[in-house]
């Protein structure tokens, strides 16, 4: 029985280690290959490089004139920065209204909340894009920021006002005995205990915002201001496919902030997904 | 009342970011968006009022009908594969065994990076006719296509592409599965269950509420892909709309035509379609979603 229960064991090990294996396998190969000669890349489906070249990482990070990839790092990370600590204070400061204050209309407001978590972002896209226009803002980073800067991700409201709900509400009361209004005790009480909630929320902001295609796409033309995944988009644009190389460099380049913010912060991740269902 | 309500002020100025933000840039643009789903507007010129013509224009439009078949393929594609796959694995990795850290971590890895550029740009080599598989088939002496560049397996390979980021699911799976308590299996082990048994009777009813939220969480993010379809198609949809996403139609036809009246009627479309079917789903989820605090309810 003993012995049946140990290869049984080992059976599982060898299947969840196999199509483990398999899954990363892509990711591993095309770090491996922005190390190898072009030809190597067409032909070597192995991840053992025969010849080592760091060619492709110097010929991607100047893959247009006047600018490099190191410009394209900077913008994304002053976008993504903005984002994390827009979307840190104004999403907290909704969710501490929603979860502990009294005003006229808010279950209202809570319910408005609710429904905009699942809306496509399309159905508002047309007139934002109008509005942006209008104000003189295309081709500047405020599309992309002030959206943060007003709380509209509502994702992270509704969790936040789910942890908040979970402090002890005590603590207020015994703080408005000794005289604290509502802004010490967000400050003092309810931010320093909703930490966790908070570190979610910025990862997550961090993510999205360093992956948003598509809205640093609609809102950004000119290429002084290009974010990352706007860079990698020059690929298909300029050169084809003429050059896998420097494609896999970039892109292997692109992918290691968001592994560094897993890998530091791989606790918050895998609880923020399991307790709330977030897309990671 | 007045008291009940004194210094509601200061939930207000809490909430003023958000209000702005909600009336501004979400539910004034909503209404904007619906007024202008009837109407001809191009940006630069003011709307002009045509009734109900591009609901009209969109049943006789060869290309949104073929995004409409991309969209709803790859959704009864990938969004029971990605179920069942993270299924599968979490069951796997549920069965107590060690290192399930370092698995969970394997398997998350293309959830967290999948939705990228980068990804998107590795898969269109991937697939491509030099690409890894067919460098792989070729050793197998198999001759491989151009799969990104067929039109009839162009989507296969996005649907590949969202299956494989099945690990942020699992996570959720695997977090359901703890909370099912352990005597349940042992009662049901002193009765003579079988594995099928207790896999039908126990795992599934208490998992349902879990395999509920996944499934509408999926299908709505799966109709609005964007990305992939934009690197992989070149920003075309093609070939031959193969890869015409409805959000892809809809960027093209407000961004690069200007038909921005045309793509706001679209965005209407999917946002009630969107709403009948999650709301479909809500009435039919008390067949067969099971919730603890009372029962079947």
């Amino acid at each position: 029985m003993l012995a049946h229960r140990k290869t049984s064991r080992m059976f599982i090990h060898l299947i969840v280690l196999g199509i483990g294996i398999l899954m990363i396998y892509p990711v591993i190969w095309m770090l491996v290959s922005s190390f190898k000669p072009d030809e190597l890349i067409f032909s070597d489906p192995g991840i053992w490089p025969k010849r080592v070249t760091l060619e492709h990482y110097k010929n991607g990070w100047y893959v247009v004139r006047d600018t490099t990839f190191g410009l394209f790092f900077r913008n994304s990370f002053i976008i993504a920065g903005i984002a994390v600590i827009a979307n840190v204070i104004t999403c907290s400061m909704a969710a501490y209204a929603f979860a502990r204050l009294r005003f006229p209309l808010r279950r209202v407001f809570f319910a408005c909340m609710l429904m905009t978590v699942m809306l496509p972002t399309h159905v508002t896209l047309v007139p934002r894009y109008s509005i942006f226009h209008s104000l003189d803002w295309i081709d500047t980073y405020l599309p992309l920021l002030v959206p943060k800067l007003l709380a509209t991700d509502a994702f992270f409201i509704f969790l936040l006002v789910q942890f908040i709900r979970g402090i002890p509400r005590d603590l207020d009361e015994s703080a408005t005995i000794d005289g604290s209004g509502p802004i010490r005790i967000y400050l003092k009480i309810i931010l320093p205990l909703a930490v966790p909630a908070l570190i979610t929320t910025a990862i997550f902001t961090f993510i999205w915002t360093w992956d948003d295609f598509f809205s640093q796409m609609l809102y950004l033309s000119n290429v002084k201001k290009f974010t990352v995944p706007l860079g990698l988009r020059l690929f298909i644009d300029s050169q084809g496919q003429s050059s896998w190389g420097a494609v896999f460099a970039m892109s292997v380049l692109s992918l290691v902030p968001i592994t560094l913010v897993f890998f530091f912060f791989q606790r918050y991740i895998v609880e923020g997904i399991a307790t709330t269902g977030i897309k990671g | 009342m007045l008291k009940r309500y004194r210094g509601a002020w200061i939930g207000y100025l809490f909430l003023t970011p958000w209000l702005i933000g909600f009336f501004g840039l979400i539910l004034g643009p909503m209404i904007y968006s619906l007024y202008l789903s009837f109407t001809d507007y191009s940006l630069l010129e003011a709307p002009k009022w045509i009734g109900l013509k591009n609901f009209e224009t969109m049943f006789q439009d060869r290309n949104y009908i073929d995004s409409v078949k991309v969209t709803l393929t790859f959704v009864l594609w990938a969004v029971p594969l990605e179920l069942i796959a993270a299924l599968a694995v979490a069951l796997l990795l549920n069965k107590g065994i060690r290192g399930i850290g370092i698995y969970r971590t394997m398997y998350y890895i293309p959830s967290l990076l999948g939705g990228s550029v980068a990804i998107a740009l590795l898969w269109k080599n991937i697939f491509g006719v030099d690409g890894l598989i067919n460098q792989v088939l070729a050793y197998f002496g198999i001759a491989g296509k151009g799969w990104v560049s067929h039109p009839d397996y162009a989507l296969y390979t996005l649907i590949i592409l969202s299956t494989w980021q099945f690990g942020s699911a699992m996570v959720i799976f695997l977090a359901g599965l703890k909370q099912i308590p352990s005597e349940l299996y042992e009662a049901a082990e002193v009765d003579g269950a079988n594995r099928f048994q207790k896999f039908w009777r126990i795992t599934m009813p208490l998992l349902s509420p879990v395999l509920f939220f996944n499934l509408i969480m999926k299908i709505i993010n799966s109709m609005q892909v964007f990305t992939s379809s934009y690197i992989v198609s070149e920003g075309t949809g093609g070939p031959i709309n193969s890869t015409l996403f409805y959000t892809l139609y809809l960027y093209l036809k407000g961004f690069s035509h200007f038909e921005m009246g045309y793509a706001s009627a679209m965005a209407w479309l999917l946002l009630i379609f969107l709403a009948i079917l999650t709301g479909i789903l809500f009435l039919t989820s008390k067949y067969w979603v099971y919730y603890e605090d009372g029962g079947r309810s």
